[in-house]
């Protein structure tokens, strides 16, 4: 912990830096007549920023944080593993919804989640996989006229044949 | 007298068969709208009001009026229940409210909410009713410089709620606030802080897509880390007897929180462009001030849940009052309304309590109507909403995660966001780690729109003097407060840090 504190806290520095120079491509300063520059805002709080980070360094080096002050790993096996499998999943999850709809997705990380993960028995996982995207699907596109993506053109039977019910 | 007079015959109005009907459906549709992470009142009124078209005026505004105020009860929920907030208004009620609904106490939390709520909103009826016009002039001597410097009170409520670790906390809060500048500069209208040259940031960053990859994502990966998936601390029980005991330890424990919310929601309610987030803001800030147990708050506090819950509910009312009698919306929400009332031919501004009394008071009437037809409600499902929490923790978790995602598209309509969302998530979770607050940049990304042109302004203003902010006479002592909140935290860790130096040397 005490090697992750520092390291995100140079980290976070390096962003605000960033951020610093990017708001230097609007002015950043006094103009007579129209105030102060686009860039005025984000440049000074991210030179806060920055300087919040060096106090954090101060303090780390003092030891005065319980992070500066421990010696256990950020992130144990448990802790990548969960990282792994749960976050993976997420970003699964997200990649799929380009491809076979927001729907399809669902029902793929819901069996994932809930089969894989979870542990729960096939029957279970399935019955939910199905059942939680229709019901968002009337949910969102019959009642709150929401429309999700529809993924790649091979799905589009399918969502004909939904449209035709609710509309 | 009069007044009394005008309300009751508002009320009788609101109860008649069609309009009473409006308020039932409205408030029913905006609680589980306000439930869902993601869709807020706003969402709810935009949806409905072409529906609003087949009844006359009044019953429309009524049925919209009693959406608003069912969402606003319903944005308690998901924060309680699942963690995440589905509107900016109800952040302030996850500090206290998930805690509470991981003790097992869930309950007790959404009695707290729905309770405090009720007399927000009756609270800011009254005030309403009675002090219209005077508070209506009292918010147009609102310019710039006030609203900046009660924005500067709201950030200064920041400090002290994000724990001891100043420097992070302030780092959060600059990190909100610039997050809230990427797009475009509002004055210029030049394209700003586009990261990496990605188009994707042209549009900004909105603050539901940093609410729920914080709460959404960084919080359940974080939870699921820590319990090592073995969240069996919220095992909730609800029975009649069980609600009766929260009923009773809500009003007792939480009415010091519930009067500062529904006071100070209200004021900062009715100033153009502040609305319920500051407000609900800045009152769990001065509850945890003056209270006798501040150590509580952030832990499970009932006046940390009652006195966001109040101010919402109490400034969601206090924003019809510049909409009505200036014609100036004081949230998204009432901009649709304003926007339905040209529709249907009704001018708002001060000639609307003269020439369209009927209307108006039919309207006032059924505040107080779907004030407590939201109560009921809200308390009819609560057992709906504990029975969420029995689930296993394998079902409820990938459940959030897909409310998330579907919400945060919902809202946004935006692939860019919801990548954007999975990154603030995980960033999220390594933050937390190191004890970096995250409510405050979750915050800080709703106000700093609001106080970046204010400043702006105000500065323009005074040809860049900054004592613009000391020197007017609403201004001045706002501006002082803040400061002083502000420098107290800081004044106290330096004297912490310079007590420990001496302590070796001792």
């Amino acid at each position: 912990m005490r090697v992750g504190e520092i390291f995100t806290a140079g980290i976070l520095a390096l962003l605000s830096i960033y951020l610093m120079w990017k708001s230097t491509e609007l002015p950043i300063g006094y103009i007579s007549g129209t105030g102060p520059g686009g860039g005025a805002w984000p440049f000074w709080l991210a030179a806060i920023m920055l300087g919040s980070c060096c106090w954090t360094a101060v303090n780390w080096w003092r030891g005065q944080t319980p992070a500066s002050q421990s010696n256990e790993p950020v992130l144990d096996s448990y802790g990548w593993r969960t990282l792994f499998f749960v976050g993976g999943g997420i970003i699964g999850f997200v990649t799929l919804i380009s491809i076979i709809s927001m729907y399809g997705a669902i029902a793929v990380f819901l069996f994932y989640y809930l089969w894989f993960l979870g542990r729960h028995s096939l029957w279970f996982s399935v019955t939910m996989s199905l059942v939680a995207p229709i019901a968002l699907f009337f949910f969102f596109e019959g009642a709150m006229r929401i429309t999700m993506p529809s993924g790649m053109s091979f799905t589009d039977p399918v969502f004909n044949f939904l449209y035709d019910i609710i509309y | 007298m009069e007044v009394l007079s005008l309300l009751g015959d508002g009320m009788l109005l609101s109860l008649q068969p069609l309009n009473l009907t409006m308020i039932l459906i409205g408030v029913t549709v905006g609680l589980f709208i306000g439930a869902m992470p993601g869709l807020g009142s706003v969402n709810g009124v935009a949806i409905l009001l072409p529906i609003t078209f087949l009844v006359p005026p009044g019953s429309a505004i009524i049925f919209l009026a009693a959406i608003y105020y069912g969402a606003m009860y319903g944005g308690a929920v998901s924060s309680i229940t699942l963690g995440i907030p589905g509107a900016s208004t109800a952040v302030a009620t996850t500090f206290d409210g998930r805690p509470l609904a991981r003790q097992g106490r869930a309950s007790l939390a959404l009695v707290t909410a729905a309770l405090a709520s009720f007399v927000g909103g009756t609270v800011a009826n009254v005030l309403f009713t009675l002090f219209a016009p005077l508070l209506a002039s009292v918010a147009l001597s609102f310019g710039p410089p006030e609203v900046f410097a009660l924005m500067l009170l709201a950030f200064a409520t920041f400090v002290g709620l994000g724990g001891d670790d100043i420097p992070k906390t302030i780092f959060s809060i600059c990190f909100g606030l610039v997050l809230g500048a990427v797009g475009f500069d509002q004055i210029s209208g030049a394209p700003r802080l586009v990261l990496f040259e990605y188009n994707g940031f042209l549009q900004g960053i909105g603050f539901l897509v940093l609410a729920i990859g914080v709460y959404g994502i960084g919080e359940m990966l974080w939870t699921i880390e820590q319990t090592r998936g073995d969240v069996s601390a919220t095992t909730p029980k609800m029975t009649v007897k069980g609600m009766a005991s929260d009923t009773k330890e809500a009003a007792k424990k939480g009415w010091k929180g519930t009067a500062i919310g529904s006071f100070l929601g209200f004021f900062v309610g009715v100033l153009p462009a502040a609305g319920a987030t500051p407000g609900s803001l800045m009152s769990y800030g001065v509850a945890k001030m003056v209270s006798r147990n501040p150590d509580e708050f952030g832990k499970g506090s009932v006046d940390g849940v009652a006195a966001p819950e109040a101010a919402n509910n109490s400034a969601s009312t206090g924003s019809m009052l510049p909409m009505l009698t200036l014609g100036i919306p004081g949230s998204p929400t009432t901009a649709i309304l304003l926007g339905g009332m040209v529709i249907w031919g009704l001018v708002p501004g001060p000639r609307l309590f003269v020439d369209e009394q009927e209307f108006v008071w039919g309207l006032i009437g059924s505040f107080y109507i779907s004030n407590v037809a939201a109560l009921l409600i809200n308390l009819a499902f609560i057992p709906v909403f504990i029975w969420m929490l029995r689930m296993p923790f394998t079902i409820l978790a990938p459940v959030i995660f897909v409310l998330s995602i579907t919400g945060g598209y919902a809202a946004t309509r935006d692939m860019f966001d919801i990548w954007l969302m999975v990154g603030f998530g995980i960033g999220a979770f390594f933050l937390r780690k190191f004890d970096y607050p995250l409510a405050p940049a979750v915050l800080a990304i709703v106000l700093g729109p609001i106080a970046e042109p204010t400043l702006r302004q105000s500065l323009l203003l005074s040809s860049g003097d900054p004592a613009i902010f000391f020197t007017r006479p609403v201004a001045g002592p706002i501006t002082v407060i803040a400061l002083i909140l502000i420098f107290l935290p800081l004044f106290k860790a330096l004297r912490r840090m310079r007590a420990k130096a001496k302590e070796p040397a001792s």
